[in-house]
Parts: C-alpha cells; structure tokens; sequence
C-alpha cells in the first residue's frame, strides 16, 4: 500500500471564483468587451470624437451615413437635421447615459441599502413605516414616478438622476431587506451578537457583505433600466435639456425626419439597444457567477 | 377565500392613502405660485389672488385642504383643466377606453405570442428553435420602446405604406363612441371597412406595447415549462399514452403557467409606462399622451388626475394578479 499525499491548493478567492465563473460565460464575456468600448469611447469622447457635438455644420445638414450614397468620410455616421455629426453626439451622449444611469444606481443603491438593513433590524418600529413608503413608490411604474418627480423638480441631469432613482429604491431597499433577513438568523450573527457586536456592526460589517451578491446583480439591472429610462425621458423631452447629445432627446428630435433620413432614428436607437442589451448581459453573467442559487435553468 | 381578499385589500389602504398624498403635494410642489398654477392664469392681482386662496381654500390648514381634495376625489370631482376648461373626469371617461384598448390588445399579444414562443423554446431545448427565442427575447427585453415604435412605423408605415401612422382610425369614419373601444365601436357602426381600420391602427402600436411583456413572459414560460417537463407527473401522463400536446398543454403548460401569470401582473407596470411612449409616438387619444400633453401645456390638475389614475390601476391590476393567483394556486391563500 502507498499512501499518496495530495496537496490540497489553496481555495481562490471569492473575486476569483467570481470572475472564473462569469468569463466561462462567454456571451457575458463578449458583453462586457462591448461595454468596455462603449465606456472608452465615452471617457474620451472630447478627443476621439471627429467632431464639437453641438457644432452644426448646415451645408452638410441630412449628410447619410459613409456606406450610403452622398455619405462623407468626415461624418461616418452621417448628420443630423442640424448638420451635427452624429458620431461624435452618440461618443458625447455615451457619457450623459452612461453617467445618469450609475450615478442613479448609486443615489438609489446607497440609501436603498441602509433602509433595507434598519428594516431587517428592526422589524416592528422601522419597518412598516419604511416598507409602507416603498409601497407607495412602487404604485407608480418606474417611468410615470420619474415623470412625477421631474415635474416637480423640472428638467435637467441632476433630476433626472433623482427623478430614476426615486424609481430604483423601493426595489433596492426591498431586497436588501429580504437578504438581510435571511442572514440575520443564521449563527454567525448570534455568534457576533453574543460576542457583543452593537446593531450597526451587526448590519454593516457582519450581514451586508453576505447580502452583496443580490444586491450587485440588481444594480446591474436596474443600470441597464436607468440607461432605458434615462433615453425615454428625453425622448418626451422631460429629461436631459437640448442641446446636450443624449441618446433619447436626439431620437425626438429625428422623429420628423424619419422619412427622409432614417439614420437620424437608427443610430441612437442602436446605441441604446447595444448598451443595454450588453449590460443586461454582463448582468446575467454576474448573476450566474455570484449567485448559483439566483441561476435559470440553462 | 374572502379572507384572503379582504388581508390583501387591507394592506392596500396606507398605498392609496399615500398615493393620494403624492398627488395632492403634486400640485402644490410644482415651479411657480400655486395659485396661479392651478387657476392657470399669470400675473393676477392682488384682489383677484386673494379671491381666488379663498375660493380654493388655500387659506386654510394643509390637513383640512387634504380632506376636501380626498371629499371631491372620492365623489368623482378630479378638478378642471387649466386648458379646455372641461372637468377632468369627462376627459378622462373619453380617453381611459382607448388606453385600456391598446394596452390589452398589447397584453393579448404578449400573453399569446409570450407563451407559445417560450414553450416552444423548452420543447426543444438547447436546438436553433430555442437559441433563436431566447436571442429575440434577450433584445426584446432591451428595446427601446420608442425607437422601437420609429422602427416599425419605418419599415411597414414609411417604406411598404401597410399600416397607418397615428390615431385609432382613419379620419372619414365617424364613429359614434358607444363603449369607447374602437374595435367593438366601428364593428356597431356598420360601416364598410371601418373595422378593417380600426384594426390596422391598432396593430402597430399594440405590437410595440406588447414586445417587452411578451420577451418577459416567453422567458418566464421556458424556464417555467423546464422545471415541470421532467416531473413525474408529466412521465406518468405520457406513459398512460396521451398524445404529446395533451401532455405538453394539459399536464405541462397549466402547471408551468402559474408563475407565469405573476410575470403577467408585474408586466402591467410596464404596460402603463409603455403606454406613455407608444400612445406619444402614434398619437394614439389614451392617458398616456393625455399625460405628456398636459406637463408640456403645464396643465396641473390634469397631471395630478392622471397620476392618481395611473397608480390606482396599476394598484388594481397587481390586485387582480393576487387575486388571479389565489384561485390558480390554493396554497396561496394561507400565506
């Protein structure tokens, strides 16, 4: 008999892990590459862009794209009614969507999670009165309560960041809540409880870091709904003020040349579609990666 | 079964109450002097100001001010248009139908299409039938409504001139509104074609409405249908020799539908929002564009009315979900 002595490798870390199981994901994988250039191209935007954004350049009004007939090599993308180029306001609108939608995700993702955690901790004085306002907000899908709030505060970045974010929360609080309390029963919280750990070393540095992983998959997807709403709000012309480039007041704008210059509409709904469907599927992956339990049936 | 009804009714009321609340601070929480936004006159004088704090009984308490707007709210008074100077509910009585119309033709498609598509996906799991599904409902589930909505008016309205562009028929047919609905309207008029057109201007704008909630639901009924294919039950039925579709519609589907129609209740939500963009870009007379026209014209007590509507049936709608759910799934009711 020969004992064979293995030597057990010492396990990866939870990053590690994570990041091997999301790139064994290979359309995650592909996603995120996309939303890596679509996040370059809006970083350095003001020197990659050929072109100012708002410069208009009225001889070449209307110009198609490069591919099509008439189409000139300094608009690759074409013009819009103004004589703008389109694919420097689509690298400058990358930026507004961009920074709306994660500056959003975080004004909802910071004060969701403290509410979630004093709800989870106190279950009969905190929670009702703060579970019964996230109702409230919730009786208004997401568009129609940040066109409320956009009344109220009137356009502009700023509040359209607030106006999305009212409209992240309640989901953000209610599962920060519901992860909270399922870790709050569990030992190594009575253990760190006994040990004399105060309420609020309980919620931050012993339970939130086990609520993570939900919690980082829904700011996933609430970003790609930020990107979504960001653009419909301009599009009713409610969010981001003209002359910005952002993707959805650029579409309104087309709308009446839709007939004659169907670029103007393809390319900021393109952009759109590729941000959003990458960044729904990088969420996807990170979902299967940090959250077996969360996982479809593939 | 009434127990049930009545917990969930009564978990509702602090959601209304607070809905309320919303719309009435609305008002008053608006860029301007509220007076003047809700008289929707400019620089009145001094005089005509003080009558007017007083004929709307803004000189009193905010808690009395919030019992009269409930007292009317609740007797069907939701205050008059800055603009048209009509009541509110009239407007509203006209244009609720057409929103109600679209979005359940919308519903219709996505429920029908949903379903079919995602248990056509699970039936052949993991061939090109299924990648294909899951691919269209990955980018459904990414479309921009509104751009989406330009597209289709691009291709079929612009480029093969199929389908009209705005409105809910063409403009010769006068049709007397007897229940609002334009289908069941023009089908009551008698009149050659109408209905036709009618339907033709429905479809697009229903299919836009109808193309998210249909990825989320052709998604939901695959992975649904998935977990159920495999079950003992399903092995049973097949072993006693039932054909395939009895199997996969009787023993599968109705199974694998329940949490489907959760989805179903959650997708009114976007149904409404989705509303706001698809009745805007093809004119379609619902609440929806009621709503945007009313903020763009800076009509306040319309925008007010048209949040608290808009809430109160999304309320319901979730309600009847609930309810739905219940019936579908007993064990529901004991939670």
């Amino acid at each position: 008999m020969t004992t064979a002595t293995l030597v057990e490798p010492a396990p990866p870390g939870p990053v590690h892990e994570a990041w091997r199981g999301f790139a064994a994901n290979r359309g995650a994988l592909a996603a995120l590459a996309v939303l890596a250039c679509i996040g370059i191209a809006a970083l350095l935007a003001p020197w990659l862009a050929p072109h100012d954004p708002i410069e208009q350049f009225r001889q070449h009004a209307l110009t198609p794209p490069v591919w099509q007939d008439g189409g000139l090599a300094a608009y690759p993308l074409g013009t819009d009614e103004l004589g703008r180029c389109l694919l420097s306001r689509l690298m400058h609108g990358a930026r507004i969507s961009l920074a709306i939608g994660a500056l959003s995700v975080v004004m909802a993702l910071v004060p969701g999670v403290v509410l979630g955690l004093l709800a989870a901790f106190h279950e009969r004085t905190l929670s009702p009165p703060i579970m019964r306002a996230m109702d409230v907000l919730l009786a208004l899908p997401g568009l129609l309560l940040a066109i409320c709030v956009l009344t109220i505060l009137g356009p502009g970045l700023l509040n359209t960041m607030v106006a999305i974010a009212a409209g992240t929360l309640p989901g953000t609080t209610r599962l920060a809540r519901a992860a909270a309390m399922g870790e709050a029963t569990k030992e190594y919280v009575t253990a760190s409880r006994i040990a004399g750990a105060g309420t609020w070393r309980l919620m931050f540095v012993t339970v939130l870091p086990n609520c993570l992983a939900p919690l980082i998959v829904n700011a996933t997807l609430a970003f790609s709904s930020s990107v979504l709403e960001t653009a419909a709000l301009g599009f009713l012309g409610m969010g981001v003020p003209a002359p910005l480039p952002e993707w959805g007041t650029m579409l309104a704008s087309a709308r009446d040349h839709i007939a004659r210059a169907p670029w103007v509409v393809t390319m900021p709904g393109l952009a759109i579609l590729v941000s959003v469907l990458a960044i729904n599927l990088v969420g996807d992956g990170l979902r299967d990666a940090l959250d077996p339990k969360l996982r479809r049936l593939a | 079964m009434l127990a049930f009804l009545l917990r969930k009714l009564a978990l509702l009321v602090p959601t209304v109450i607070g809905i309320t609340l919303v719309a009435f601070f609305l008002i008053r929480l608006v860029p301007g002097d509220p007076i003047e936004v809700m008289a929707g006159e400019r620089n009145l004088d001094a005089a005509a100001h003080a009558r007017l704090v007083q004929q709307l009984g803004l000189d009193r308490p905010l808690a009395v001010q919030y019992g009269q707007y409930l007292r009317q709210t609740l007797s069907g008074n939701l205050g008059t248009s800055i603009v048209s100077r009509e009541p509110v509910s009239r407007e509203f009585a006209l244009l609720f139908p057409a929103t109600v119309e679209l979005a359940l033709a919308a519903l219709a498609l996505a429920v029908t299409g949903g379903i079919t598509l995602g248990a056509a996906a699970a039936v052949h799991r993991g061939r090109l039938v299924d990648q294909a599904v899951m691919g269209a409902a990955t980018l459904g589930h990414s479309v921009p409504v509104f751009w989406w909505g330009l597209v289709l008016i691009m291709v079929f309205s612009v480029d093969l001139g199929l389908t009209p562009v705005s409105g809910r028929i063409a403009i010769e047919y006068d049709i007397e509104p007897a229940t609002g609905f334009m289908l069941i309207d023009s089908l009551l008029s008698g009149e050659a074609g109408a209905f036709a057109s009618a339907l033709l201007h429905l479809l697009l704008p229903a299919l836009v409405l109808g193309t998210v909630p249909m990825a989320v639901i052709a998604r939901m009924t695959r992975s649904s249908l998935l977990e159920v294919l495999y079950e003992d039950f399903m092995r049973a039925a097949r072993a006693r020799g039932l054909s395939p579709a009895r199997v996969l519609i009787v023993h599968g589907l109705r199974n694998a539908l329940i949490p489907v129609l959760t989805v179903v209740g959650l997708q009114t939500g976007a149904l409404l929002a989705g509303a706001v963009l698809t009745e805007t870009i093809f004119s379609w007379p619902g609440i929806g564009k009621w709503l945007v026209d009313s903020i763009a014209r800076r009509d306040y007590p319309v925008v007010q009315a048209a949040i608290l509507i808009s809430a109160l049936t999304f309320i319901a709608a979730n309600l009847v979900v609930d309810l739905l759910y219940g019936v579908a799934d007993p064990r529901m009711r004991h939670r």
